[in-house]
């Protein structure tokens, strides 16, 4: 080896051992910068990854509050709760529904019906944590999906409180139902600012009781914090705040009394309302026909939807509420009031009935062939005289009336504690003035008054408002705001409020009017038109029988029953109360299409009255009372 | 008397090619690990013992080689690195596809990485070419070098796997880097390679991308690419100074850093051990580098300084590219943290160049031949 190669082998080693030192130098500044980073995120940033990790690790998770339940004056349960599985899919977390669910379907059974509904839910509620698949798992069902359980990431079982109306159709139109949050519904908690409250929460009252009441049954929503794992799953829970349960509410009415009409009404379309007239508390308030609330619940099928929905006896719509129609004959004892009260007619005097009464050249038929005769004002309510309110309409003037009935509550709403309530319509020139738009038919026609008079014509109200009516008429002229509800119960501290019987107008009336127009109503059920369907009755009661037109009959033209469709036949009415000394109940009922209101309407008064004073309850519906005279 | 004389002259014989210093602070790392991974596997003894079982193997492997002479390794360079070549482009033909690369050949009996194989065959056989034409070396074998180095790279490249080509190619430029390539040279490479970025990206996979552009901001894909970074940064930042405590980790133990016990370990280690075991790791890496470095420069001839000098450098390449991706500031790609990271054949690739290391301290007043 020479000198030569040996220095050359030296240098190469010193270029060599230079370059090491460079690479050690590059080595120790990547390190140094990694302890920088690392110094950035462990000191600097610590406390926002501090609350990053937080964030990770706890999950605030609503309960959801039990809502109240509801029951009637007697305590009979009305709509409860009961616990129940659902399988339950997160749309965030499952990217192919479809998949998920023919998975799914390999181990519990999916019908055709629950997927419909799935996809509509999907559909209805994006923003939704959490949206059932199959509800009401059976105890087998529950077992077989937790042994898969990590086959199905985004499914879990979840235990749910499900409403429930144990009397299915009775009281349906009072009770309402509960359903899912929409998107609607949604906007309108956003809105009240009640969105906290209803994290966790998945239904809400939609109609009836349920939705008027929803701030006192839903409770305040309670949480708590779960320290949670990447895949969203419960490890163990850190803090816990209860959830308050919602109010439960006891309602003023009688559910044997409700379902004693609706079993009285079989199959007929109609509504009854009874008051208490000295609280204002309904006692009944039917609608026929009614459905079954609890198909709401989940969510309902399309078919049962359709069914409710287009079915031409419209058994959703509330009758007794929104339902509006002429009162008929039953419109007679208030006209007399108003009569004796403004002084246009005293009780003895008397007109002569030809059977007619003939007003600007049109002819005004009496129900009775050949006429009353002489009709004073005690005989024109037992035999429903239609000449004399002819004559005493044209007496007293369309302005007169509407005063008086104004008072009386008809015509505008009663203020129940229930939604969507119609206002009726109480006709006077002004309300005409205001209803129509050419001036030829803004104006109001004397003839036009005088069908006013029986309760036809522009007259229309609702069962409510005729009930209020009455009861008013029992009270002796002080009416209170009808209401539902008898008092809300604390469910936590027992405490009940009850709610106040509140006065909504009080009409100074002479004692001895007043005492006239009973007396006469009495009459009718004592050997007047509602004599027959009264018979036998072991308290005095108090009546009046009423039939609405539903299609107009030409002046000269008999009404024939047989002849006329029966959708266009006469609608029956009645309003009662009894006993009369001391009013406990007043009530009004309409039986749509069944003609005179002695025949249809009276015998199902008579059993709503039976059952309310003696407790007797009927055993099926009631038959039309043919034998009745077939006048009003 | 006789009988522990004899136990003694066997253990003396077993320890004798271990080289103390670096095995001392490789057993420190190890033992990190291993605590680490306890915590990481949520307490399952099952993979600390395998971990144990790898560890042996590893170890056993790296006294094997520490046994061989540099020269005798020398021999082997060239067929190791065409053995490794010949299994890449099989792979290419026949291998089977995982997740959407090619990158395993099946043997049948057992499924291999080739370009795990290249980690090791491309140094040697860089640094066997240098020792080759030590003498009479020129720009020319710089140019050899460059292509014996691209072959493999644009083999493990195509797969795709680029972090493992990275890697790779880090190896080989580390050995054209101390084998003296004019600074001139590397400094018009560096300028080059940054001028070429926007070729490169023009080239790159959608993932490849997603992942440069979810460094830039993770926050952007939260629950794809973004969702390693988001979590382990989140880990090492709440660890803060001195840690959650060994056991503690909520990031870890409920399940929220991905890949917990392999590439992502050190998100655990960080988050229970916070800032100062950080410290205690990055001074035992340097430790080991340090002694690494120094058995390169004191090895005796061109291919074992180089051969040295390149594991050395990988070894550090390694721990800086996962730590750097764990705590967000490079890209992610498959690299174990070595010596940490739970798997046998990182283990295996580490204690080869260990033993490697331990061969070349033994044998450097071996005069060259």
């Amino acid at each position: 080896m020479s000198v030569m190669e040996l220095r050359n082998t030296e240098r190469e080693l010193h270029n060599f051992q230079i370059r090491i030192g460079v690479a050690g130098a590059l080595v120790f500044g990547a390190f140094l910068m990694l302890l920088l980073r690392f110094a950035y995120l462990q000191i600097i940033q610590h406390d926002y990854y501090q609350t990053k990790a937080e964030d990770n690790r706890i999950s605030v998770v609503p309960i959801t509050p039990n809502r109240g339940n509801i029951v009637d004056r007697t305590g009979a349960v009305l709509a409860r709760n009961y616990s129940a599985y659902t399988l339950e899919i997160s749309p965030s977390k499952v990217a192919d529904f479809n998949a998920t669910i023919d998975e799914l379907a390999t181990i519990i059974e999916i019908r055709a019906s629950d997927r419909t509904r799935f996809r509509r839910l999907a559909f209805e509620e994006k923003g939704a944590d959490s949206l059932p698949i199959r509800t009401r798992l059976t105890d087998e069902e529950v077992a077989r999906f937790a042994a898969q359980r990590y086959r199905f990431p985004g499914v879990d079982i979840k235990a749910r409180l499900f409403r429930q109306y144990p009397l299915g159709e009775s009281a349906s139109h009072v009770l309402g139902y509960i359903g899912r949050i929409s998107d609607r519904d949604l906007e309108r908690i956003d809105a009240d600012g009640l969105s906290t409250n209803y994290k966790g929460t998945d239904h809400i009252g939609k109609t009836g009781i349920e939705q008027a009441y929803e701030r006192e049954l839903h409770g305040v929503t309670g949480s708590e914090q779960v320290e949670v794992d990447a895949g969203g799953r419960g490890v163990r829970s850190l803090a816990r705040s209860a959830p308050t349960s919602g109010n439960n509410l006891a309602l003023t009415l009688d559910i044997g009394l409700q379902q004693a009409v609706e079993r009285a009404f079989g199959d007929r379309r109609g509504a009854l309302v009874a008051i208490e007239p000295s609280t204002g508390g309904v006692l009944a308030l039917v609608s026929r026909p009614g459905y079954d609330p609890n198909l709401f619940v989940d969510g309902i099928d399309t078919v049962s939807w359709d069914a409710l929905n287009t079915s031409i006896d419209r058994p959703l719509n509330n009758r007794a509420l929104t339902g509006v129609y002429p009162p008929g004959s039953t419109f007679k004892p208030f006209m007399a009031l108003a009569a004796l009260e403004l002084g246009k007619r005293t009780p003895q005097q008397a007109i002569f009935d030809p059977g007619h009464f003939d007003f600007g050249g049109r002819r005004f038929r009496d129900d009775k062939v050949g006429g009353h005769g002489m009709v004073d004002m005690y005989k024109s309510l037992v035999v429903s005289c239609d000449t004399y309110y002819y004559m005493l309409g044209n007496d007293l003037g369309i302005d007169n009336i509407s005063a008086f009935m104004r008072h009386l509550g008809l015509g505008s709403r009663t203020g129940i504690d229930l939604e969507g309530e119609s206002s009726g319509i109480l006709p006077s020139a002004d309300w005409k003035q205001k209803r129509f738009r050419k001036p030829e038919q803004q104006k109001w026609y004397a003839g036009e008054t005088i069908s006013v008079a029986i309760g036809q014509g522009y007259n229309a109200y609702t069962p409510l408002q005729l009930a209020q009516a009455t009861a008013a008429l029992a009270n002796d002229g002080v009416m209170f705001r009808p209401h539902l509800v008898r008092y809300i119960e604390n469910v936590n501290t027992g405490e009940r409020r009850f709610i106040e019987p509140e006065i909504t107008s009080k009409t100074p009336m002479k004692k001895e009017n007043l005492d006239f127009i009973k007396r006469a109503m009495a009459g009718v059920n004592i050997e007047g038109t509602g004599a027959h369907a009264f018979a036998g009755a072991e308290y005095t009661s108090a009546g009046k029988t009423g039939t609405a037109q539903v299609i107009a009959i030409k002046a000269d033209e008999k009404y024939v029953e047989s002849r006329v469709a029966e959708r266009h036949r006469d609608h029956a009415l009645f309003i009662a109360f009894a006993p009369v000394e001391s009013p406990k109940i007043a009530l009004a009922i309409l039986v749509e299409n069944s003609g005179f209101g002695a025949r249809a309407a009276a015998p199902i008064a008579r059993i709503a009255l039976d059952y309310y004073l003696l407790g007797k309850r009927p055993k099926k519906a009631v038959e039309d009372d043919n034998a009745g005279d077939g006048s009003d | 008397m006789r009988v522990t004389a004899v136990i003694e002259r066997t253990i003396r014989r077993i320890l004798s090619p271990i080289d103390p210093g670096l095995m001392w602070i490789a057993l420190a790392i190890l033992g990190l690990g291993l605590l680490t991974l306890y915590s990481a596997t949520n307490e399952s003894p099952g993979r600390v013992a395998a971990q144990f079982g790898n560890i042996f193997v590893a170890l056993s492997l790296m006294w094997i080689v520490s046994q061989i002479p540099p020269q005798t390794l020398m021999r082997f360079a060239p067929p190791v690195y065409i053995f490794g070549l010949i299994l890449l482009i099989a792979v290419a033909l026949f291998g089977d596809i995982r997740n959407g690369a090619r990158r395993w050949l099946n043997l049948g009996f057992t499924s291999i990485q080739p370009s795990e194989i290249m980690k090791i065959a491309m140094p040697l056989m860089l640094a066997w070419y240098f020792q080759k034409r030590e003498a009479v070396l020129g720009l020319v074998d710089y140019g050899v070098a460059g292509l014996l180095l691209l072959v493999p790279i644009a083999l493990i490249a195509r797969q795709p796997d680029l972090g493992t080509a990275v890697l790779v190619a880090a190896a080989g430029c580390y050995i054209i880097y101390l084998a003296g390539l004019s600074w001139k040279i590397i400094l018009g490479f560096i300028v080059a390679g940054l001028a070429s970025l926007p070729l490169a990206w023009s080239v790159m996979h959608d993932y490849q991308r997603r992942r440069i552009l979810t460094l830039v901001d993770p926050s952007s894909d939260p629950l794809g690419a973004g969702y390693h970074i988001i979590q382990s940064t989140i880990a090492v930042g709440s660890g803060g100074i001195t840690g959650k405590g060994w056991l503690n980790g909520t990031q870890t133990h409920l399940e929220f850093i991905p890949e917990r016990a392999t590439d992502f370990i050190f998100a655990v280690y960080s988050e229970e051990f916070g800032l100062i075991g950080n410290l205690l790791l990055i001074l035992l890496y340097l430790s080991l580098i340090a002694r690494g470095l120094m058995i390169a420069a004191n090895a005796p001839t061109f291919f074992s300084r180089l051969l040295a000098g390149s594991i050395v450098l990988s070894f550090f390449t390694y721990a800086f590219v996962n730590m750097g991706m764990v705590s967000g500031v490079l890209p992610v790609v498959g690299v174990p943290l070595p010596l940490v990271s739970y798997g046998g054949t990182a283990l295996v690739t580490l204690f080869l160049g260990i033993g490697i290391l331990m061969s070349i301290h033994r044998n450097r007043k071996l005069v060259q031949t």
